[in-house]
């Protein structure tokens, strides 16, 4: 049986995590590589490295942040952040992501999904969304979260999906931060309307959280997060251990 | 050394550090007498089969890689590198694979219940068939690769030593003498797949 997957996920700024902090047996743990070989001896499953550096000299360290954690770890590695054309797809491609993610690219150029595909297949393409509640509709946010585009989530994610986005990263606004759980009636919405593999993202404050998640919506695949692994609030092998118990097939390393 | 197959299909990047991390020297390359004088062969593959089959014959590496395995080296195709080792393939109409392991290429819609998503993209256990095969040496039954796919092998016969369960049960990996494939990436499944890779390089010795 298809294990559900735990990703990691680590905001880079120039060549360093963001939010990285005290882990016993970790030297650096601002660097990137140090985390993703931490993640990976615990049992992520799979690691989402995001981009968020602006400057041309960023972009550079990152790329080769990635290149040296694909030459150290060896599960499946997503890149995002900033991706807006079929050269920054190759650019992490070379690296050694397996799959990229875009979000704000695609909505400014929708076309970016179907090339992309076409040019490496649809389990390379990851489309990620930002989503809130507006009035009673679920709407997508570009720019981080900062911009309503006024398109409503649910059609969004099927076109992208038409066009050949082979996963769907949905994160939630109005959960993110939050830390009361995951976005369930959302996540619920999407899981529906398509047919690939949905990750559920923003809201995860603690184990329970996953297990509701993925008793309380058998179709997801996955659940990421952020701060609550890096603060080690959950230990990824605590949650896999505590998935496993709850009858939700988990990796366990 | 460790000759990867470089027939212009997919990114070996990660397939080349990893073998690095287990120690063996290994080369991307195309060319014959490298290829020849290699200890083993891995034949990679991602995308469509058609244009991968294609490639493979008008590089001449179709050839080769048939005239190695022949000759007795190991060689271990992975993901749709297994799948060309096969006779046949039904992805989008039909066409010829190398036929050097018994075995055809068919959608996984075609087994799986409707409601199981395609591609199956994530970790899924092994479940060995038969006697267990010194590729799995040191693993277990039970530990989890990493697979993407859409479409899976079919009619392997006794070439079948391992299975995966996505609503049915799919072809994991086989082997017939010294030609090994396996559908799911070792380079990508973590310790397990380190584990194989190793097995795989102490074949022939």
């Amino acid at each position: 049986m298809i294990t559900k997957r735990i990703i990691p996920c680590l905001d880079v700024k120039d060549g360093r995590v963001v939010k990285g902090i005290n882990f016993k047996g970790l030297g650096d743990v601002a660097s990137p590589v140090d985390l993703a070989e931490f993640y990976t001896s615990t049992g992520a499953d799979e690691l989402v490295f995001y981009d968020i550096t602006a400057s041309s000299e960023g972009r550079k360290l990152f790329t080769e942040i990635l290149t040296e954690t694909a030459g150290r770890v060896f599960i499946p590695l997503t890149v995002g952040g900033g991706i807006s054309t079929l050269e920054d797809f190759d650019r992490v491609l070379k690296c050694g992501a397996d799959k990229v993610s875009v979000n704000s690219g695609a909505i400014r150029n929708p076309e970016i999904i179907g090339q992309a595909a076409k040019l490496y297949g649809d389990q390379c393409v990851v489309i990620s969304v930002d989503i809130a509640l507006v009035d009673g509709v679920y709407r997508v946010f570009s720019r981080g979260g900062r911009d309503n585009t006024g398109m409503e989530a649910i059609d969004w994610i099927k076109r992208c999906v038409a066009d050949g986005a082979g996963e769907v990263v949905v994160n939630s606004i109005d959960t993110d931060g939050v830390k009361q759980g995951f976005d369930i009636p959302l996540l619920k919405e999407v899981c529906k309307a398509v047919n690939v593999p949905v990750i559920a993202s923003g809201g995860a404050g603690c184990i329970q959280d996953f297990i509701d998640l993925f008793t309380e919506i058998p179709d997801i695949d996955a659940g990421l997060a952020a701060s609550i692994f890096h603060f080690g609030e959950v230990a990824i092998s605590d949650l896999k251990k505590a998935m496993t118990k709850a009858g939700i097939p988990a990796r366990e390393i | 050394m460790i000759a990867i197959i470089d027939y212009g299909v997919g990114n070996l990047f990660s397939l080349q550090s990893s073998l690095k991390y287990i120690g063996q020297e290994a080369a991307v390359t195309a060319d014959p007498e490298t290829i020849r004088s290699a200890d083993r062969i891995i034949l990679p593959g991602v995308g469509a089969y058609e244009d991968a089959a294609r490639k493979l014959r008008e590089s001449g590496m179709a050839e080769l890689v048939t005239e190695v395995a022949k000759a007795g080296k190991p060689l271990m195709g992975i993901c749709l590198g297994m799948q060309l080792l096969l006779e046949k393939s039904y992805e989008y109409g039909e066409h010829e694979g190398l036929g050097l392991v018994k075995g055809s290429v068919v959608p996984i819609a075609d087994v799986a219940p409707a409601d199981y998503k395609i591609p199956h993209i994530g970790w899924n256990a092994l479940k060995f068939k038969g006697e267990k095969d010194p590729l799995f040496k040191y693993i277990k039954e039970g530990d989890c690769v990493y697979f993407v796919h859409s479409f899976y092998a079919t009619d392997c016969a006794d070439n079948t030593i391992a299975v995966t369960e996505y609503g049915a049960e799919l072809t994991a990996a086989v082997a017939d003498g010294n030609v090994y494939g396996c559908q799911f990436h070792p380079e990508k499944s973590g310790g397990v797949g380190m584990k194989i890779l190793k097995a795989f390089c102490e074949m022939g010795e």
